[in-house]
């Protein structure tokens, strides 16, 4: 029998649920967070147009930088003002 | 460190069959067990020797707890299993005098000198420090079973890139410390995308894995340190979907006596230390930080470089400062850069005599890098080869000299790569027509000497997102 060493994290996968889904979006805050790709902003706009429309608060959000993960101040700011959030993910 | 399993009182001997010495000892140990209590442990054969019966260590177990080096080794123990003293070898003498039997021996030669013992044998040695000893080492042990193969196990447990993998086991990983002066507990970095601490012992798990030899550990670890800073964004040229990863140059003396090749076939197969040390570096980034294909790693085509890319500059055959020297490392300095590259791309140019002729060549290539309209934004590595260099050496440039020159042929008119120009939708937006720009940021351009001593064939690496807002080129000094 062979015995090698571990070459990965050893880490156990810790499972998180999803946070639960509202039902509806009137009445609530929701962040929109723009990764800095170029063209991410007209597709937020319309978002919040649609958003807007259905009664929703919108508070907007900006990454320094796409190639960067988000600071985390900045998701702890999203986490803390908003009820749900948006991501654009690429342009 | 485990308690040695205790001695007999009395005499106790070690011997080998394979030992000259050993065998012409035999008869003597006949003569000793005859007249007091004598164990003897054999190493390789349990019918060893044949004048008294002998105690099985084949598996060295005795031998490596009781420090024997040489057989035959005879050892007086007392009452308490606690040795008193012992003798190494054939020496009449000695042995009469040990056992105060002057009779001993007195057909034999006076002197023979003992063989080594199998348990210091340099092919055993290290596997039995890590069964015996306690190697200290805090990392998982997986076992595979009896009816899996080795290579195939590592495969089905997803730690490879998609070439075999040298198992990793105690032994192999305990020699991979060896070459390093940190301790195996020390946290080199923390490695993204997980965002997990990795210990000097974790790469040198992976660096066996990639078949790196021990002596060079201390340059996997210095590229470890190097693509896990902010600068170096690794979590960034992960998650892009460009086809870039980390490609490594090597400065220093370390070069040389690592054999690394800065010659023929620099970027290609052939040599141990230049492809080996880039794919450690990757195994780390895949099984500690978890960045896999698919998962994280999101290139869209990836590159052959990606599965690891280090080489060394060649300084010999250049007056010119090295790469790592115009990074601010002192002369001399063992250095590893890592950038963020593509692979490797021709220049050609076989017919310029002049430096004016092959820079205004080589700027026309490096023009077209990634897209010609993308300026400013990507960095990119230049290196040239030894007849290109040939050209500044013999006109007198100087590495400053040749990357001013370069620089102001690098000048792009944004009339010519605004949208819709040439009929091509891709291009700045209109309102940056009429400027000039720089088609690589200050410092943006990198530049190195490597290849073989024929070819007027030199080579760019184009890079990524640079800069602050992507990757930055990082210089890490390696040390024992």
């Amino acid at each position: 029998m062979t015995t090698v060493l571990d070459p990965t994290n050893e880490a156990t996968p810790t499972q998180i649920d999803p946070a639960m889904r509202p039902e509806s979006l009137a009445g609530l805050t929701v962040g929109l967070l723009d990764i800095s790709k170029p063209r991410g902003d007209i597709f937020l706009n319309r978002v919040e147009e649609r958003l807007t429309a259905l009664g929703s608060t919108v508070k907007r959000y900006k990454k320094p930088t796409f190639a960067k993960p988000a600071p985390v101040d900045l998701r702890h700011e999203i986490a803390s003002q908003c009820d749900a959030v948006i991501e654009a993910l690429a342009d | 460190m485990v308690t040695p399993p205790p001695l007999s009182a009395g005499l106790v001997a070690f011997v080998k069959r394979d030992c000259e010495t050993c065998k012409l000892v035999d008869p003597v140990l006949g003569a000793i067990a005859n007249s007091e209590p004598l164990t003897v442990y054999t190493q390789d054969d349990v019918s060893f020797p044949t004048s008294v019966a002998a105690v099985d260590d084949l598996a060295l177990e005795m031998s490596w707890h009781h420090n024997i080096e040489t057989v035959p080794t005879l050892i007086r123990v007392d009452a308490n299993g606690v040795e008193e003293e012992r003798i190494v070898g054939w020496s009449r003498d000695q042995w009469q005098a040990f056992t105060g039997n002057m009779e001993l021996g007195i057909t034999l030669p006076g002197f023979r000198p003992g063989c080594g013992s199998l348990s210091v044998d340099p092919s055993r040695a290290d596997e039995l420090n890590a069964r015996m000893g306690g190697s200290g080492l805090v990392t998982r042990r997986v076992d595979f079973a009896e009816l899996e193969d080795d290579f195939e196990a590592m495969y089905d447990r997803g730690w490879s890139d998609g070439l075999p993998l040298v198992p990793p086991t105690e032994a192999r990983v305990l020699r991979m410390l060896d070459d390093t002066t940190r301790s195996a507990s020390d946290i080199v970095a923390n490695v993204a995308p997980d965002l997990i601490d990795v210990t000097v012992e974790k790469i040198a798990v992976n660096a066996v894995m990639a078949g790196c030899k021990p002596e060079y550990l201390p340059v996997v670890i210095a590229a470890v340190e190097a693509i896990c800073t902010d600068e170096f964004n690794i979590h960034g040229l992960l998650a892009t979907t460009m086809s870039v990863g980390p490609v490594f140059v090597v400065n220093g003396p370390i070069r040389k006596q690592l054999g690394m090749n800065s010659g023929i076939n620099v970027f290609g197969q052939g040599n141990r230390a230049n492809l080996t040390i880039g794919r450690a570096v990757q195994l780390i980034v895949r099984n500690v930080g978890g960045g896999r294909p698919g998962g994280v790693d999101r290139a869209t085509q990836g590159s052959p470089a990606k599965i690891g890319l280090a080489f060394p500059e060649d300084e010999e055959g250049t007056p010119w400062i090295s790469l790592a020297e115009e990074r601010g490392m002192e002369p001399g300095v063992n250095a590893i850069t890592a950038l963020c590259l593509e692979g490797p791309r021709l220049i050609v140019d076989q017919l310029s005599r002049t430096p004016e002729s092959l820079t205004n060549n080589i700027a026309e290539c490096l023009m077209t890098t990634h897209s010609k309209r993308m300026v400013y934004g990507i960095d990119a590595l230049l290196v040239l080869s030894p007849e290109h260099m040939s050209r500044y050496i013999d006109a007198g440039w100087d590495r400053a000299r040749f990357r001013a020159e370069l620089e102001e042929r690098l000048m792009v008119n944004t009339d010519d790569i605004i949208r819709g120009t040439g009929g091509i939708d891709e291009g700045l937006p209109a309102d940056f027509a009429g400027m000039q720009l720089p088609k690589f940021r200050p410092g943006g351009l990198h530049i190195a000497h490597a290849g073989g001593p024929a070819g007027l064939f030199s080579s760019v690496f184009a890079g990524w997102v640079s800069g602050e807002k992507g990757s930055v080129p990082v210089t890490k000094e390696i040390t024992p």
